[in-house]
């Protein structure tokens, strides 16, 4: 028997509604069937089944709020055997905060390892969100800070949620008395999560996600400014004669390059868990898009780096479509194996980001700006983007970073082979 | 619309725009937008936005606005203007 709980789409989501079942108990189901949707902050999802089998309960009913890694439903698998399967554990209520926090981007390893060509190896990559094992959750516990007994205690006494602060003063930040009394005089929200409104309890998802990213990946931050005249003139041909519905713009160019690259620096296109990195075979990208109620989505596109520029563009457009109408799927929100974090034409100049556990590394782009550039010991005018790196010292150091980063840029200087 | 006047004409015309843009921006306060304002900038529309936008009127009206032509359809009142004389 299987426990199929309620899924993350992301860091900032702490609870989703079901909004509607598309089974019943008894139901046959085959791996890939939408079985739910789920209202979430960010809209509507397809939630996907990873197994094939019968659904034998539903645990929650249509219109039920509830936080990630509860139980919605016992799925009996086919080949059960039952003696084997039937230790299947549902998280403890009080580890809901730990799946929480890192589930934006919790895969195991076997996905990671695996090409997800096929619906099969796609769903094999998202199966640890659906069916939330002992394993996995064991494997976030270093995601919540670590505390002493009388500061847990005394926290529990208080009713203060301590997974959701965070380092303490002790060693290795763990919480203390002094820090628990001192968070019950900071704080008068004690463990109100019920009372809180959803977004408030997103930036709490949103924050523990960042805290712990900062505490436990040692960063390093690199930047390099690219010329995109090649890449913008190469566009301008391209889309001259073309309905908007077929232009190309040049984030998709970008993200080609960037996708690309990645192929041949695994140090950066992977996950690092249980103290062990696993590079990825293909490059998920994880396109971050921001919605316009507030908050963002991490959206993988499936083995970007086999896309020709026009089925990338149309990918990214879909997507953001989808992020924002609701209709995205599951397996979507949980693969992307690195992430690019963009502001847009009009955002910034520069964005450091900060990268998304268990991924180990995250590319910002700013925003294309014209300035004078030296060609030949000319002044000239060029249009640049300063594209930055964020990536995990565990695994990679700045000489390599470096290397991707350029590569990245001698791949937007000829536009026409990426096509 | 080949009967109306040109001023309703235009008056309808922006209509349609503001609503093609409220289908991709619902959140946008097209009312208070001044037309002569540099309309991506105050309605926070993305180059993908402006993109499904210019989309959108190519199938209502049946004008197409080339990249080349971006630097003329900056403000609502531009961009209605732009449609009006190519319909």
């Amino acid at each position: 028997m299987k426990i199929l709980t309620m899924p993350s789409f992301g860091a900032d989501m702490a609870v989703g509604t079901i909004v509607k079942w598309n089974v019943k108990p008894g139901d046959p189901v085959s791996r890939g069937d939408i079985i739910a949707s789920i209202e979430t902050m960010k809209g509507l999802i397809d939630m996907e089944v990873f197994d094939d089998g019968i659904i034998v309960t539903l645990l929650a009913a249509e219109g039920d709020e509830l936080e990630i890694g509860r139980p919605i439903a016992e799925l009996q698998l086919k080949n059960e055997e039952d003696s084997n399967n039937s230790s299947v554990q549902i998280v403890e209520s009080d580890d809901a905060d730990s799946v929480d926090v890192g589930s934006n981007t919790v895969v195991n390893q076997e996905g990671a390892s695996n090409l997800p060509d096929s619906q099969n190896d796609v769903a094999k990559a998202s199966r640890v969100l659906t069916d939330v094992e002992v394993k996995s959750v064991g494997s976030l516990n270093t995601q919540r800070p670590k505390i002493s007994p009388a500061a847990r205690s005394k926290a529990e006494q208080l009713g203060i949620d301590w997974r959701k602060l965070s380092e303490g003063t002790g060693p290795d930040g763990a919480l203390l008395l002094d820090d628990i009394n001192i968070s019950d005089r900071e704080s008068a929200e004690p463990s109100l999560d019920r009372v809180k409104d959803s977004k408030d309890m997103m930036r709490d998802a949103i924050a523990a996600n960042v805290s712990r990213s900062n505490r436990e990946i040692p960063h390093y931050y690199l930047q390099l400014d690219m010329v995109l005249d090649n890449t913008l003139n190469w566009l301008s041909l391209h889309n001259a004669d073309l309905p908007p519905s077929k232009r190309i713009l040049s984030n998709a160019v970008i993200y080609s390059a960037i996708a690309r690259a990645l192929s041949e620096f695994p140090a950066f296109n992977g996950f690092y868990r249980d103290d062990h990195y696993q590079p990825s075979d293909s490059v998920h990208l994880g396109n971050a898009i921001s919605l316009r109620q507030g908050g963002l989505m991490v959206v993988a596109i499936h083995n970007a780096q086999r896309l020709g520029l026009a089925e990338l563009m149309e990918k990214i457009k879909d997507q953001v479509n989808r992020a924002r109408n609701g209709g995205l799927r599951m397996s979507e929100m949980q693969d992307a194996t690195v992430t690019v974090s963009n502001l847009g034409d009009r955002g910034s100049d520069t964005i450091q980001s900060i990268i998304f556990p268990p991924q180990v590394a995250i590319i910002g782009i700013g925003r294309p700006r014209t300035v004078p550039w030296v060609i030949d010991n000319k002044v000239t005018s060029a249009t640049i983007v300063s594209m930055s790196l964020a990536a995990d010292h565990r695994v990679s150091d700045g000489h390599s970073g470096a290397r991707l980063l350029n590569k990245i840029n001698t791949l937007l200087q000829t536009p026409e082979r990426l096509v | 619309m080949n009967n109306h006047s040109s001023l309703k004409d235009n008056k309808s015309l922006k209509d349609l725009v503001c609503n093609l843009i409220l289908d991709i921006a619902p959140e946008a306060d097209v009312q208070g937008l001044d037309p002569d304002e540099e309309f991506r900038e105050e309605l926070d529309l993305d180059s993908m936005d402006f993109m499904n936008l210019l989309d959108a009127i190519a199938k209502e009206t049946g004008v197409n606005v080339p990249e080349r032509d971006y630097v003329k359809v900056n403000s609502l009142q531009s961009l209605t203007e732009y449609i009006a004389t190519r319909k």
